[in-house]
């Protein structure tokens, strides 16, 4: 009973029992946290709006976003992946979900941010449905914690509008 | 050596009856872990409930040797999701963030593009050739937890098989020579 081999053991099952449970209720405590973020997006500039050689409507814009995702981080948090999305339906789609930009953020300081960027992918339809086309911008984080369960919520902002012309 | 010695005497000193429990100890073990894997299997409705992360492409996020835990719901996919799919003509499953989605309307079929946060573009070079979109039956499922480091483990033994003959044949040892 009181071999090496067994206190060893009875060691490393303790070590390991600890370690998960200290890993559980790390992860449980993160659902005490009630974030409450703001996000502001606008469309500065449509400087790009064509049919491509396939057919496929394409768009280039600036965007202007500015957002405080600062109360999603808790000691859990080892970082926060936030991106934006033109979400807009057509004839064909119930849904085109179309990621423009996104970043990581790894700390609590640089969770507010305000950027003027140009879309970092490409903003391009299945088919021409573009033209006067009204779209939502969605700013979505997913919270990456240190261990355990990872979730994820958005802010959809709607009213924005394409031209009715290629430019 | 002393601990060595008590060992072989034990091995030794195994009766027929002893044997028998020991085979049956055994077989409880790798039974109940399979109980556990066909189980989770069941929970998450994923064909690998469990997926240890191999490469960088999703840095600073999920590093080498992390686990993820997957779910596979009849839920439809959105952008934003971490998806593990397989890619026709490669073996090993791919962990990457899902940028584009575009749902049918009259079908319900996804076409779905996929990117690894820490590559500079989107994966479709790392589809077959041609192929443009990731379809639902590619996709295994969708990251819904994370545990560090836990998946160095199977990491070294796939690579290092020494070590994983080593650790089941010390871990053998133990079984039988252990007196309940």
């Amino acid at each position: 009973m009181h071999s090496f081999g067994y206190r060893a053991n009875a060691l490393l099952t303790l070590a390991v029992t600890i370690l998960a449970i200290m890993c559980a209720v790390a992860s449980f405590s993160d659902t005490f946290n009630s974030p409450s973020p703001t996000a502001e997006i606008k469309v500065v500039n449509i400087h790009r709006f064509q049919k491509l050689s396939n057919g496929n409507d394409e768009v280039a814009m600036v965007l202007n976003i500015s957002a405080d995702l600062q109360s999603l981080f808790t000691w859990n948090t080892k970082q926060v992946f936030a991106f934006v999305a033109a979400e807009y339906e057509t004839h064909k789609h119930v849904l085109n979900q179309l990621s423009l930009w996104d970043t990581i953020i790894q700390s609590k300081e640089k969770a507010k941010f305000s950027v003027s960027i140009s879309n970092k992918y490409r903003f391009t339809d299945q088919g021409s449905n573009l033209r006067g086309k009204e779209f939502n911008l969605t700013l979505h984080w997913h919270v990456m914690p240190k261990t355990g369960k990872m979730f994820a919520d958005k802010i959809v902002l709607s009213g924005y509008r394409l031209p009715e012309q290629y430019r | 050596m002393a601990w060595v010695r008590d060992q072989i005497d034990a091995v030794k000193s195994i009766q027929i009856r002893q044997l028998l429990i020991q085979a049956v100890s055994l077989g409880m073990i790798v039974t109940s872990a399979l109980i556990i894997w066909k189980a989770l299997m069941c929970f998450t409705g994923s064909e690998s409930p469990v997926v240890v992360v191999l490469s960088g492409s999703m840095e600073p996020g999920f590093k080498r040797g992390d686990i993820l835990f997957l779910h596979m719901s009849k839920d439809p996919i959105r952008a934003g999701e971490i998806v593990v799919f397989n890619v026709d003509g490669r073996e090993i499953p791919i962990v990457h963030r899902v940028i584009k989605v575009h749902e049918r309307k009259d079908t319900g079929e996804v076409d779905v593009l996929t990117k690894g946060d820490n590559n500079y573009g989107d994966d479709r070079l790392l589809y077959a050739h041609g192929q443009q979109w990731l379809q639902r039956h590619h996709i295994m499922g969708r990251a819904v937890g994370f545990l560090p480091y836990v998946g160095w483990v199977t990491i070294i033994m796939t690579e290092k098989p020494m070590i994983k003959y080593l650790l089941i044949g010390a871990l053998g040892l133990l079984v039988i020579t252990s007196k309940d």
